[in-house]
């Protein structure tokens, strides 16, 4: 695995046109990610999702390598409908288009921060490839005072002229003082057995709000890794709502840190599961300050042979007092072959605080199946009135009304 | 001056923190084969048993001790300790109490255990371990009736090879964990019950464990065993010297319950734990694990965990039979600088298999608590359930409550769920009982019996009485 890593990034470097600086600092995440290696089951936080055993079974050799000196040619045809919105598009590990053309271009800043590093600590060596074999890095501020007026969607997508390659995407994102961004991520990936590696980092200054939506509905037998670091500022809000469905394996991981007062943080999310699958979430929640609040909700629908596993965190420190934190997860085992997991953990450091978490996971009510077809329906469909119902609660959650309806068409709920 | 003060003035210092004066024959420093082969040969063991030991021991080299517990602390020098230590006195085990050393009986007046069984109203059998060695046990006459065999573990050996070498290490192998596997070479003494067949024991039997000596560990191993249709109820209460070195603490506990038995496990744990720098104190790291090895078996523990330094224990069943059930109620404090990583394991393997765990954790002071815990649904464990609660009360801002619970499902037929909640004792709690002429620390006291009430419940009366001073006692100074 070595020489191939130290190989294609050597070809990057040579076909790109990254800065010598750059080139320095990649060069140092890579040697960073070589002495830590894919993260695997040994590691408390990759217990339930080994990495590096999937990678090995179904990926065998993968391919660092991507040309970032050609562009690829978009498919509008993947756009979502009937919404307005701004786009990013990164297409085969290339971001191919950044376009705000609904927003106010004065209000919205794009600045390469390629040879930065990152920021906070972090014990990840998925973090250390990414930031090793991404592209450009780019940082979008949102300036003070401004409401992005449509959503922005980053369209995820591969076609099929790479296969059995790591993929990296890397952004920044700033919201100022008092502003708003509403951010839909879209996964419509069309090849295989590619390891797709997301980093994204906010930075949520004062009074501002950031929803963050990630839409993975469409079957496809790729790796994806996604994590999430969020700084709050006071008062801020952070709304996360994952829909964990398409990709054979998928883990998204969201670290938050709560830094001001009356911060709040929302996440939500939903795995509906089938043949093979197998999902994670993972979530810190970090009250560092006083008077925080936190709120997860996160349901399962496991079908056969599939496998989803919740690692839920709130940490509170000794100065955050008047916490609220609340966890639940709950989950509906359908097959004798399914799965669930969870591990719903508390540290507690302060006394004036309020925290709790649930979790239950069982079969489908028998009762209530009975009670529906005492009514008319066919098994099939009570069953899944069921496990609509069941869906349908956490995405009630989301608070914007036209993304809501759009995610509700797209997982095809109806009332 | 109420009792309950009395009760306070009495044990505001670590009332059993005394030591007895009396001469020891002691193995020397170190932990090696022939330490082994020491105890063995001192304890007149036939081959089979140094065998055991000696294959731990081997397994033990290959062991690395484990760190992913929350409490760290320093590295024990396993070289530095005593692996045996017994009153010289027992050397040549004496045939009845009257025989026993006076101080000895003086030592266990004292912490209010007296073995003459005319002083015992309640019909308490006891088995009281000194150190190493297991000093006497009571009401062996009337339990003998009853085909019930309850002795120290060296004896078991002598006199009952044939169960003790059926049983012993079929639930804690000797290739567990680290320190399950070091207990497992260097064991002492401890207690070893067997309820025959149908038998409903008529009296709680119960251990009491003593460390006496300095620099010695003590490691005991209890084994018991429920036939068919038995049942029994046992108890176990420790209590240790004040020093201001650590001593540890290693036991290993194993139950076996076959074909609708039931064994019903209590604990009051009340080894010294430290003074209130944290200096001193016991190592609790205790393996304690039961087996409902037959159909319609139930097992359950109930631990009031008060003292030692260090907690770190985790008593599990394994529910093997079907329609066995399995039951943890657990109430845990600290104060001071005390820590304890507690909580318990539920593996589910059989049908229709049950279990429920309750467990209450109050930190105050500079403490720090974690409940951690798994349970596991096999995928033939069809129709299991299991509930979990588990509670955490903080006292002040400088200690910790953390729930690390591990979830587990792999069957669809069954049903896991799990509550937890963190809060501190409510302002208009404390303001109902004050108005109504309680003091603050009486207020306090009351609300935390009714935090614990489930646990408490599940105590057998004379015990239940004693838990309920020893919470409000861990408790003092920790209000205001």
């Amino acid at each position: 695995m070595r020489e191939q890593l130290q190989l294609d990034f050597d070809k990057i470097v040579k076909t790109s046109k990254f800065s010598n600086e750059e080139i320095q600092t990649k060069k140092n995440f890579l040697n960073n990610f070589i002495k830590k290696g894919f993260p695997n089951r040994k590691q408390e936080d990759w217990k339930f999702l080994d990495i590096s055993q999937i990678i090995k079974k179904n990926i065998s050799d993968l391919s660092y390598f991507v040309d970032y000196s050609k562009s690829n040619k978009i498919d509008p045809s993947t756009f979502v409908d009937g919404l307005e919105h701004n786009k990013i598009i990164f297409l085969n590990g290339r971001i191919e288009k950044i376009d705000f053309n609904h927003e106010d271009k004065s209000k919205i800043e794009i600045s390469d921060e390629t040879k930065k590093n990152i920021l906070f600590d972090y014990d990840n060596s998925l973090i250390d490839l990414n930031s090793a074999f991404t592209d450009k890095v780019f940082k979008i501020l949102v300036k003070k005072d401004y409401s992005l007026k449509k959503p922005l969607i980053i369209y995820h997508s591969t076609n099929d002229s790479i296969k059995s390659t790591n993929i990296n995407l890397r952004l920044d994102f700033e919201l100022g003082e008092n502003s708003c961004l509403k951010l839909i991520d879209y996964f419509a990936n069309n090849t295989s057995k590619n390891f797709i590696n997301i980093f994204y980092n906010f930075n949520l200054k004062k009074d501002s709000i950031l929803k963050n939506y990630k839409i993975d509905k469409f079957r496809n037998d790729n790796l994806t890794y996604s994590f999430n670091n969020v700084e709050q500022g006071n008062n801020s809000v952070s709304e996360t709502f994952i829909l964990s469905a398409g990709s054979d394996y998928l883990k998204n991981e969201i670290n938050c840190n709560l830094n001001g007062e009356y911060s709040s943080a929302f996440i939500n999310g939903v795995f509906s599961l089938n043949e093979n699958q197998q999902h994670e979430i993972r979530t810190t929640v970090n009250h560092m300050v006083e008077n925080t609040k936190s709120y997860q909700l996160i349901k399962s629908v496991l079908g056969k042979n599939s496998k989803s596993a919740y690692q839920g965190r709130i940490y509170v420190n000794s100065k955050a007092q008047k916490t609220d934190g609340y966890q639940l997860s709950k989950a509906i085992l359908l097959d004798e072959t399914s799965e669930f997991n969870a591990k719903p953990e508390l540290e507690i450091y302060a006394d004036d605080v309020k925290c709790s978490h649930g979790s239950a996971s069982g079969s489908l009510d028998e009762n209530s199946i009975f009670y529906l077809m005492s009514r008319g329906l066919n098994y099939q469909q009570s069953k899944q009135l069921l496990i609509n119902g069941f869906l349908l609660d956490v995405v009630e959650k989301i608070t914007d009304l036209e993304i809501k309806n759009l995610i509700k068409n797209i997982i095809g709920l109806k009332e | 001056m109420d009792t309950r003060e009395k009760d306070i003035e009495n044990l505001k210092d670590y009332k059993y923190g005394f030591t007895t004066d009396i001469e020891n024959i002691k193995a020397p420093k170190g932990l090696n084969e022939d330490i082994i082969k020491f105890i063995s040969n001192i304890k007149k063991e036939p081959k089979w048993m140094l065998d055991f030991r000696l294959k731990a021991y081997e397994r033990l080299k290959l062991l690395k001790e484990p760190n992913w517990q929350k409490p760290k602390y320093p590295k024990i020098d396993y070289q530095d300790l005593y692996y045996y230590s017994a009153p010289k006195s027992m050397k040549n085990k004496p045939k009845s109490l009257d025989e026993l050393d006076p101080k000895l009986l003086e030592t266990y007046k004292k912490l209010g255990i007296p073995l003459q069984e005319q002083a015992r109203l309640n019909g308490i059998a006891v088995d009281a371990v000194f150190d190493s060695v297991s000093v006497a046990t009571t009401f062996k006459g009337e339990l003998t009736k009853h085909g019930i065999i309850f002795c120290s573990m060296s004896e078991a050996i002598q006199k009952h090879p044939d169960l003790v070498k059926k049983y012993l290490g079929t639930v804690i192998p000797t290739t567990d964990h680290f320190f399950a596997t070091l207990n497992s070479a260097v064991f002492t003494d401890g207690s070893f019950v067997y309820i025959p067949e149908g038998v409903k024991c008529p009296m709680e039997l119960s251990t009491y464990f003593r460390i006496n000596a300095s620099e010695t560990g003590q490691f005991e191993r209890t084994l018991i065993v429920a036939d068919k249709g038995s049942y029994v109820s046992y108890l176990e209460g420790c209590t240790a010297p004040m020093r201001d070195e650590n001593q540890l603490h290693a036991a290993n506990v194993e139950l076996i319950a076959l074909d609708d038995a039931e064994i019903k496990y209590s604990t009051v744990q009340n080894w010294y734990p430290g003074d209130e720098n944290g200096k001193g104190g016991i190592y609790n790291f205790v393996t304690k694990r039961g087996l409902c090895k037959g159909k319609n078996s139930k097992i359950s523990w109930t631990q009031v965990e008060t003292g030692s330094a260090i907690t770190w224990k985790y008593p599990s069943c394994i529910l093997k039979g079907d329609n066995s059930i399995g039951e943890f109620y657990s109430i845990a404090i600290t104060n001071n600088h005390q820590k304890a990583d507690t909580g318990t394991k539920m593996i589910h393997l059989g049908k229709n298999t049950k279990s429920k765990i309750i467990s209450k954790g109050i930190s105050a002071g500079f403490s720090d608590m974690t409940y951690r815990g798994l349970v596991d649904i096999n995928s033939k464990a069809k129709n299991s359930s299991n509930y979990t609660q588990c509670d955490s009360l903080l006292m002040g801002n400088k200690c910790g409550a953390h729930t690390v619970p591990y979830i587990k499902n792999k069957n669809f037929d069954s049903n896991i769920a799990h509550e937890a909640t963190t809060s501190k004792i409510s302002e208009e709690q404390l303001h109902y009982c004050q108005q109504r002429g309680l003091n603050p620390e009486e207020a306090v006291g009351l609300i935390v019996n009714g935090f614990c009430k489930e646990v408490l419940q599940q105590l057998p009366m004379e015990f239940a009485v004693e838990a309920q001073k020893l919470v409000g006692i861990s408790l003092e100074g920790s209000v205001g």
